[in-house]
């Protein structure tokens, strides 16, 4: 029998880290996101790896990056001003192809903001913080058994990609403890690093895509005299200044995580065999939101719960889809109203689609969100949403 | 006539060349000075990587044969620590300018120097944001014009080798472009000293700090800094009157400015005793 243990959403990452075979993390502490830091400079040592307290957010990031092209698999874990800080790094991993794993334990902003208070403003910043056109796979867990399973596949997906991929969690299940039975090592799928496939006798180029569009970087140190750099390059891995290769290059980096889409794409859906109403949600809230759900079950209302485990890229089809299942989409999130805007767009008109933000520090009562679908349930019924 | 040996060529990448650096440039006698000392310590391209910030200094690494990361403006010390932590056998070698180490990359620099990782920092000073066009940076000496110091720069100067010894660097020196077998000495010394090495290259910039402050060529710029350089056996002579007047004068020490004794653990032999203490074995 698996021995069970009593853990926390952050040490869950940690461990999640370690089993998917992290090696470097290189971190800054902040609230509420520190245990991670803390849990890695524990671990890590005792698995051959390191852990280095960098002076700064931004030097942590850059620390990862370059243990990342030594060969290393490696994560860094941020929450609020430190993610801000991060954001040039997180696209110079994205142009330059190199795998990491960043977490963001979201609390409430903008700035400063309540760094102890749990919030799920940072969405639309994961998709869209650093400067440029660029894909992101963003996985988002509600639970500690879950942030641990999600942290393995980001750094899955970071890896087979070769593309940043952030951790979304918030102070909610950062900070939850719950009962927690890990999965044995031989049951964890760990994704390999990518190798060369050719020589340089055999004209090997770095940045040339394989089948999955995806490049076969050599790490640091194999030989290969690799150039690495955040301007725009061609398979070479120098830089070009020419509009056919500059769109070519931003391009690729898109497909490469399109193509896989339906693959990344996760979600989750409770009690919506005949849902007239759903309400979406993620992280920390959509363990409100199912409770919310549940409890109007049994009141016999149909409502269901759809939860967003990918965040990014994000579920189009599958809230497509929805929209014309139901007669009415509610959007549970804490925040003045982020993802509510994507759901809006991907319904296309279908349904209507509503709000239910909060931003005051606390985190949602089931109460709240069931009467705000009820609220929703009126309005549609007597024509007015 | 003999043919002259040109044994360093092997280190560039030719088909990368020729550089993007203005005529009359500095920064191609550093980057020679860089792999000629490296050619003299007996690394190899496949053990040493070449890790550059952004700037006109930082194009260098494309133009190097070895393993080489242009990073992002100021970053180029933190890259090097995780390239250095994760693989300590590599050779890791910093090229950066004024701006991007002293500026923007501030920080890192004061806390790379701290930590003691075993990296060989050379900074190429220019004294001038070249690659924006010439505006002041740190190192942009007092009174000197730049285009965001039209009527003379009121800030005053870092004096980047004073800043890595009190940091903690372990290794310090400093050289110009003109004294280019000194320079290669100095670069070659650090590529040999364990834990963080850190060496000023004085260069010149005719095109955006030259021309604005009174030099009529790279040459002058050259003579400039034959004539206010001071080997460091001379200048531990002067008395302290005597150096505020020389550097008053513009004058300044070159040479092996500090080396600890050698008591300190560099940053992986430190690690090392971590991992051991932690009961872990290889990765």
């Amino acid at each position: 029998m698996k021995k069970a243990r009593l853990m926390q959403g952050n040490e869950a990452c940690a461990e999640g880290a370690i089993a998917a075979g992290v090696r470097f993390f290189a971190g800054y502490p902040i609230t509420p996101s520190t245990e991670i830091a803390e849990a890695m400079a524990k671990l890590l040592p005792q698995h051959g790896g390191k852990f280095v307290q960098m002076e700064d957010e931004i030097a942590s990031m850059g620390a990862i990056l370059g243990a990342a092209m030594a060969g290393d698999k490696v994560m860094d874990a941020t929450s609020g001003p430190g993610f801000s800080l991060k954001q040039e790094l997180i696209g110079y991993a994205a142009c330059a192809e190199i795998p990491c794993v960043l977490v963001d334990v979201q609390r409430v902003g903008p700035s400063t903001g309540q760094p102890t208070a749990p919030s799920q403003g940072d969405v639309m910043q994961v998709r869209w913080g650093t400067h440029g056109d660029h894909p992101m796979i963003s996985l988002c867990p509600w639970s500690v058994r879950e942030t641990f399973d999600l942290t393995v596949q980001a750094v899955n997906y970071a890896e087979r990609f070769r593309t940043p991929v952030i951790l979304l969690m918030d102070e909610m299940v950062g900070h939850l403890r719950e009962r927690v039975e890990l999965p044995e090592p031989e049951e964890i799928q760990v994704y390999p690093r990518r190798k060369p496939k050719k020589t340089r006798a055999e004209g090997y180029q770095p940045f040339e895509p394989d089948e999955d569009l995806v490049p076969n970087v050599a790490d640091f140190g194999q030989g290969y005299h690799i150039h690495v750099t955040g301007l725009i390059h061609d398979d070479t891995g120098f830089p070009v200044g020419s509009p056919t290769v500059t769109e070519k290059a931003i391009k690729r980096l898109h497909e490469k995580i399109d193509r896989a889409a339906d693959e990344i794409i996760r979600t989750e859906s409770y009690f919506m065999e005949d849902a007239e109403y759903a309400v979406v949600a993620f992280g920390g809230t959509a363990r409100t939101a199912y409770e919310a759900v549940k409890n109007m079950r049994e009141q016999g209302m149909k409502v269901g719960l759809l939860r967003l485990v990918t965040i990014w890229p994000f579920a189009d089809k599958v809230i497509e889809d929805l929209a014309r299942k139901v007669k009415g989409i509610m959007v549970a999130e804490l925040n003045y109203g982020q993802v509510v805007h994507e759901v809006r767009r991907a319904a296309q008109g279908a349904c209507p689609v509503v709000l239910c933000g909060k931003y005051n520090m606390k985190s949602f009562e089931p109460v709240e969100i069931e009467a705000e679908i009820e609220k929703m349930v009126m309005d549609v019924e007597g024509g007015r949403a | 006539m003999a043919e002259l040996t040109r044994s360093y060529e092997k280190y560039f990448r030719q088909n990368r060349l020729p550089h993007l650096w203005c005529p009359g440039c500095g920064n191609g006698i550093v980057m020679k000075a860089i792999v000629q000392a490296i050619e003299k310590k007996g690394l190899t391209q496949d053990n040493t990587v070449i890790v550059s910030g952004i700037g006109c200094s930082s194009r260098a690494s494309g133009y190097m044969d070895f393993d080489t990361i242009h990073t992002a403006h100021g970053r180029a010390i933190p890259f090097a620590t995780g390239i250095k932590l994760s693989r300590p056998d590599l050779n890791v070698v910093v090229i950066t300018g004024d701006g991007d180490c002293t500026a923007i990359g501030g920080n890192h620099f004061i806390h790379g120097c701290r930590r003691n990782v075993d990296l060989t920092v050379v900074l190429f000073n220019n004294n001038i944001y070249g690659m924006t066009g010439g505006q002041a940076s740190p190192m942009t000496p007092l009174g000197g014009k730049a285009t965001t110091a039209p009527y003379g720069s009121v800030d005053r100067t870092f004096d980047a080798c004073a800043l890595a010894e009190a940091a903690g660097a372990t290794y310090v020196a400093r050289s110009t472009a003109f004294h280019v077998q000194h320079l290669t000495d100095m670069i070659a010394q650090g590529l040999g000293s364990k834990g963080f090495s850190f060496i000023e290259a004085m260069v010149q910039c005719p095109t955006a700090f030259g021309r604005r402050n009174k030099f009529k060529s790279p040459a002058e710029m050259l003579k400039w800094m034959r004539d206010h350089s001071i080997m460091k056996a001379a200048w531990d002579k002067l008395d302290d009157m005597k150096k505020g007047e020389a550097a008053g004068a513009g004058k300044f020490p070159i040479g092996l400015l500090y080396a600890s004794s050698g008591g300190e653990l560099d940053y992986d032999a430190a690690y090392d005793q971590v991992i051991e203490r932690a009961g872990g074995a290889g990765k």
